[in-house]
């Protein structure tokens, strides 16, 4: 079966992210309140790790298992609605203390208020769909 | 080994992890992008056919939605079998932020404050601490009784999740509008956390260091400016 791998990759991170403690709100909120550095710690080396991955890749002309070159996103343009859309998901973030994985990886650990959340963010993406032609038009 | 299974990991671990997860996935051709799940999921209820947004050959991105279920029971798997719900830890300071927000900080977990209750030998509070015919009593004012006897959440305050909060209408609008904020602002900024962070920062993507930066200019304001007034 070709899609269980992505399985096992998920329950693989949905382990790291609960072990990891960043799906808590507490520690979100400690976070932001500059109480800890946890958080910016993780971040920094999971960033730190990407870098010097991806720069190996890059260096090494690495192929993925399937023999493809790897691509990474093409460059976009910059466009007010990264700081805008930042700044809307940055009020939902601390808010509930769930970034759109945690929120998930919640539900399973059995926090099932989540799925009012969970439906909510659908509602979210349903409504940025609505509005679409409106936000985007705009440059910077 | 026990304790580094059961333990919160620590940061270096856990960072190199997610990031291993993701380029378990750059291997295998595919993007990490969780957020896309919703756009998804939407497309897959069939809005495509009046919304052009979800029009799109959604199911080529069943992986990720296999990859959402497996992070669904990551987390239970995590919580069942590799922890002992001992409460995050938290700093000291920001315990005191919660007091002055008048929340309770992550306690003991039911289970296993019945289990500590046991070896502690524990049958009864009093004003005082001593010990009678074998079994200790403590002064419920020492901050050991504090610790001991206040079963509570482990990760998520109550206050917010609890089944009580999230069935009042306060608290079903503060998880209805966080979860209309998150949805609209990581499909609007194109992404989320760690799509940004990791995928895109390590990339060295100047809209994901702006989406980044908005990131945190929106948390802080939600934490310091608006969450204050809610609780």
């Amino acid at each position: 079966m070709k899609l269980f791998k992505y399985l096992i990759f998920g329950i693989l991170f949905g382990i790291v992210m609960t072990k990891s403690e960043v799906i808590s709100w507490y520690r979100i909120q400690e976070m932001f309140h500059f109480r800890s550095i946890r958080l910016f710690n993780i971040i920094g080396m999971a960033v730190l790790t990407s870098i010097i991955g991806i720069a190996l890749i890059k260096k090494f002309d690495i192929k993925d298992f399937n023999n493809n070159k790897i691509t990474f996103r093409k460059k976009e343009k910059l466009h007010s609605r990264y700081i805008l859309g930042g700044i809307i998901f940055g009020l939902g973030w601390a808010l509930c203390g769930t970034c759109p994985a945690s929120i998930l990886v919640n539900i399973g650990y059995g926090y099932y208020s989540m799925i009012i959340v969970f439906v909510f963010a659908l509602i979210g993406t349903f409504l940025f769909a609505i509005f679409r032609d409106d936000l985007t038009k705009k440059k910077l | 080994m026990i304790y580094f299974i059961t333990h919160p990991w620590p940061f270096w671990f856990s960072g190199i992890m997610i990031a291993a997860v993701m380029f378990m996935l750059i291997f295998n051709g595919k993007q990490f992008s969780f957020y896309s799940n919703f756009r998804t999921i939407c497309a897959a209820m069939g809005l495509g056919k009046k919304f052009k947004f979800f029009n799109y050959k959604w199911k080529t991105q069943i992986w990720n939605l296999v990859f959402l279920v497996g992070a669904i029971i990551g987390g239970f798997v995590a919580k069942t079998f590799l922890s002992i719900d001992r409460p995050v830890k938290l700093s000291k300071m920001f315990e005191k932020d919660l007091a002055n927000m008048r929340m309770l900080p992550p306690r003991i977990s039911d289970s296993l404050f019945q289990v500590e209750k046991k070896k502690a030998g524990i049958v009864s509070l009093s004003d005082n601490s001593n010990t009678v015919s074998g079994t200790r009593v403590i002064n419920k004012y020492e901050p050991e009784a504090q610790e001991m006897l206040s079963a509570g959440p482990v990760l998520q305050p109550d206050e917010i999740f609890g089944k009580e909060a999230a069935t009042s209408l306060k608290g079903f609008l503060i998880l209805a509008l966080g979860g209309l904020l998150i949805g609209f602002g990581s499909r609007y900024a194109g992404g989320c956390i760690w799509r940004h962070t990791i995928s895109g920062l390590s990339n060295l993507h100047t809209p994901s260091l702006l989406a980044v930066i908005g990131f945190f200019i929106g948390g802080l304001i939600m934490v310091h400016l608006i969450i204050p007034f809610i609780f």
